[in-house]
């Protein structure tokens, strides 16, 4: 018997590590059985309860909210010239110098998804349609704002032109430095939503998004992206660069 | 009026034992959040330290900033709702006078001015009625700051979206103020605690409601 013990004694050291290992998995378990209890609703089985995932969803729910606040007729308070912010500050992912230089002769707007007509457009082909222009903010989700004077094509007439599914949920951004976003459909047909060419009245410059840019001024800076090259329609989440690391998809103003 | 066991006030209803802590938890949640989103584009020469700051960086900040908010405005409505339907706002905060503020005001700073449960005395009221109007005011102009477009007319009287960032920050900065001097109260006179929570006045602090301050 004794010899037994010893010996038992002896395997059960030898194999402390594993056992702990193995209570720390059940612990973990009943951890998260528990939360998942907790949770009630849109727990997948094993992710269980999270402080993070009830923030995704209350996100989710105010993308909802804005949807539901958003108005298509409500338009952005506009500005005389004399409000306009100088300099116009420069914000990216990257420094300054580090901005996509993009080559206007080979320039090319690739169209895809739920859209009828998808040939790629040029400058030339953009500046052909009618031009807006709106002195307006642009709020960062910093906190900071800055007043500037943006001009292009009224975003819902080239959705019109090209066809564009209306009915579909999402219109998705990709552009030269690789940033990408994504709006809502009724965001993108707002009036002062527009395909932005010129920056106070001259070529966008390289640091504000050389050779198109889209400006919402109804939503955060963030979510008006530079340098884009390709636009596409879908109703499959298209996220974002910023979005996908946790800020509010909708981000409205 | 209402009736109660004579000697034992009983000062805090239990809605309004209940709101108070949620209200704690919720405003802990959004300073603490709000100083972080701050810290990213500060309006003043300095910063919060990150330490006592929620959220981890801005996204996460963000995300804790508007989903507390809205467990704030709730627990915020059914207080005032309540506080209003059932007469209990008019009955703890009035009537306040501006003399009777000046008096005690002149007492308090003298250490004359007795903490009477159940009743309060001017200074209270007007710090309570303050700390209410900046509750609400802090939530109109979060309001504006959030939708500037949505909400021009709103974030308009506020001197628009720049505006509303000032006004939100120092409405913060007032609630703040008024949480250092609460909680310096609370330890300067600690029965103050226990019928916060239990509903109950402790028996050495027992006073008939109808004795004035002195």
């Amino acid at each position: 018997m004794k010899r037994r013990d010893e010996k038992l004694a002896v395997n059960l050291r030898d194999i402390a590590p594993e056992i702990k290992n193995i209570e720390r998995r059940l612990f973990l378990r009943q951890g998260l059985s528990l939360g998942a209890l907790t949770m009630l609703t849109g727990c997948d089985l094993g992710s269980g309860f999270s402080v993070q995932k009830v923030l995704d969803n209350m996100s989710k729910w105010n993308d909802g909210v804005q949807a539901a606040i958003f108005s298509p007729t409500t338009l952005a308070p506009t500005y005389p010239e004399s409000a306009i912010t100088k300099p116009f500050p420069f914000n990216a992912f990257y420094a300054e110098s580090k901005a996509p230089v993009v080559n206007r002769s080979t320039y090319s707007l690739k169209l895809s998804g739920k859209i009828a007509d998808r040939k790629p457009w040029t400058v030339a082909d953009l500046r052909a349609l009618p031009q807006e222009s709106q002195i307006t903010r642009h709020i960062c989700v910093e906190g900071w704002s800055a007043i500037g004077k943006w001009s292009g094509v009224p975003f819902h007439i080239f959705l019109d032109r090209v066809g564009a599914d209306k009915d579909a949920k999402y219109v998705g951004f990709k552009c030269a430095d690789n940033y990408y976003s994504s709006i809502d459909m009724p965001t993108a047909r707002h009036p002062q939503t527009i395909l932005a060419l010129d920056f106070a009245d001259d070529e966008l410059p390289v640091k504000y998004g050389y050779p198109m840019k889209l400006r919402v001024p109804t939503k955060l800076g963030f979510k008006n992206p530079k340098h884009i090259v390709e636009i596409f329609v879908t109703n499959d989440y298209p996220g974002g660069y910023w979005e996908d690391e946790g800020y509010n998809w909708y981000s409205g103003s | 009026m209402m009736t109660k066991p004579k000697g034992l006030p009983s000062p805090h209803p239990l809605i309004v034992r209940l709101t108070h802590w949620v209200n704690a938890f919720a405003m802990v949640l959004m300073i603490g959040s709000g100083w972080r989103i701050y810290n990213a584009s500060p309006l003043f020469d300095f910063m919060f330290p990150r330490s006592i700051t929620i959220g981890g960086w801005l996204g996460g900040a963000l995300q804790w900033h508007f989903a507390a908010m809205w467990l704030l405005v709730a627990n915020g409505l059914v207080y005032l709702i309540y506080g209003l339907w059932s007469g209990h706002l008019n009955r703890a905060m009035l009537p306040v006078s501006p003399k009777s503020f000046w008096d005690d005001s002149v007492a308090a700073l003298n250490f004359k001015l007795a903490h009477s449960l159940g009743t309060y005395n001017a200074v209270q009221k007007v710090l309570y009625l303050g700390v209410l109007a900046l509750g609400v005011l802090v939530v109109l102009s979060g309001l504006a700051v959030w939708k500037p477009v949505q909400f021009h007319l709103l974030a308009s009287v506020f001197g628009g979206y720049e505006g509303a960032r000032l006004v939100h920050f120092f409405c913060m900065a007032g609630i703040v103020a008024f949480i250092f001097v609460h909680l310096a109260l609370v330890l300067l006179v600690p029965s103050t605690l226990l019928p916060m929570i239990t509903g109950r006045s402790p028996a050495s602090h027992a006073k008939p409601h109808t004795e004035a301050p002195q």
